[in-house]
């Protein structure tokens, strides 16, 4: 077997408009083949209008072991929503 | 199925071992996510044996769609018309393309896609038994299409929700173009049925074929599938292999009438009782025989991975040199 091929993660725009999704990811020899390659394998029906990829290894993520200290604090902030506040009915447009 | 559970017996007794040796609070805070419906994402906690379950069930279903390209590969060349072989191209393209999002969802359990190839390449990993059946004549493309694919469908849709995601991901994917692939097989064999008396005995000689080929691929009965119970607890299998087998049956019999081709089957018929089509007995002995490897074309498949496999070396090792020489150039720039 040869050296492995970089790993890139395969973000497809749909059409104008909309931004980038994931869609999955892919082997290349570099990223211009990953372009190719993720056009071949992503986007047979006309599925994008615009490909990103990036070499897995650079992307950073958050440890899920640490989803409680992340996320929860924003749980308890209830008041940043707008359903937290009690407007009478009869009050117009808010 | 792609799917379905190939290990031998005592390869099964050993991992149930080693599963059972490690239960820990974390397993049951694992299992407590599942039974929530909750998703399992790759960096999240899972016990090992889950990860291993799920390896050699991605690997195995990965392989299957690589392998599946070859029965039809062998007809490309030969398809009667311009607009059949344009589509069958399509559908082997998207095979390959099933192969690759499996084999990328599996190695976000950490293995890596060139030990995976190699492992098929050694003929140490398995793939679906249907594939080691020859395709003899036209038809044949007809009744993979609509049978094998029809099969695939029955067993991949419930996957959509199994509970590891990258997995349910790559099968809402595989689900949206699998459709294509039974329709087109399914008109094939209307053309062939409605044709002339040769071509319809070629589609039914083509179904008498795939027939039971077909109905092994949902794996062995039920009562005989003992890891059935952890699979579904994990909910990386959502219904059991007759279930599966039965509403494949149900569906399949009647598009069978519309072609006016007759299932090589004396003992089907409708029992009203059930609401479901009784029918005879599966040669296990064969499914079983084909799985070890005697299947009529299981030395060609292999050989045909590995060939194409060295055959493309040199394509692999020029875009490597490209890749570094461009790498060079835009450092020294
Ligand atoms: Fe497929
Ligand atoms: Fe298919």
């Amino acid at each position: 077997m040869s050296n492995q091929w970089d790993l890139y993660e395969v973000f497809i725009r749909s059409k104008n408009g909309t931004s980038h999704k994931h869609a999955g990811s892919i082997h290349a020899a570099d990223a211009n083949m990953a372009i190719d390659n993720a056009r071949d394998l992503y986007t047979r029906r006309s599925e994008g209008t615009s490909i990103w990829v990036v070499r897995s290894k650079d992307i950073t993520a958050s440890d899920p072991g640490e989803a409680a200290a992340l996320f929860e604090p924003a749980e308890s902030k209830i008041y940043r929503h707008p359903t937290f506040y009690d407007i009478p009915k009869d009050v117009p447009n808010i | 199925m792609y799917t379905t559970d190939l290990r031998t017996k005592e390869q099964k007794q050993k991992d149930q071992r080693e599963a059972i040796a490690q239960v820990g609070e974390d397993d049951i805070a694992f299992q407590a996510r599942i039974d929530d419906d909750q998703f399992i994402e790759p960096k999240d906690y899972m016990p090992e044996a889950y990860r291993k379950t799920l390896i050699r069930q991605i690997a195995q279903h990965a392989h299957s769609e690589i392998v599946g390209m070859l029965p039809e590969g062998n007809w490309v060349t030969r398809a009667p018309s311009l607009r059949r072989k344009l589509i069958l191209i399509a559908k082997i393209q998207d095979e390959a393309g099933h192969g690759l999002y499996l084999y990328s969802a599996a190695e976000t359990l950490g293995v890596s896609r060139d030990d995976l190839v190699q492992q098929l390449h050694e003929g140490k990993a398995k793939y679906s038994t249907i594939f080691n059946y020859p395709s003899l004549n036209w038809a044949d493309i007809g009744a993979i299409g609509w049978l094998v694919d029809g099969a695939a469908i029955t067993n991949q849709i419930p996957l959509c929700r199994t509970s590891y995601g990258p997995y349910a991901r790559a099968m809402v994917r595989v689900c949206k173009e699998e459709s294509f692939h039974q329709r087109q097989g399914y008109e094939l064999m209307m053309a062939m049925a409605k044709g002339s008396e040769a071509q319809k005995q070629m589609a039914q000689d083509a179904l008498n074929r795939w027939w039971w080929p077909s109905l092994m691929m949902f794996g062995p009965p039920d009562e005989e599938s003992t890891h059935t119970a952890q699979s579904m607890a994990w909910k990386i299998k959502r219904f059991t292999n007759d279930e599966l087998r039965q509403r494949f049956i149900d569906a399949t019999i009647p598009q069978a009438e519309a072609l006016g081709l007759t299932v090589p089957d004396p003992d089907l018929k409708w029992n009203e009782e059930r609401g479901h089509y009784d029918y005879g007995d599966i040669d296990w002995d064969e499914f079983w025989s084909v799985v070890r490897g005697d299947g009529i074309c299981a030395r060609d498949r292999i050989q045909a991975r590995v060939k194409a496999y060295d055959d493309g070396a040199w394509v692999r090792e020029a875009a490597e040199a490209y890749a570094a020489k461009q790498q060079q150039s835009a450092e020294v720039a």
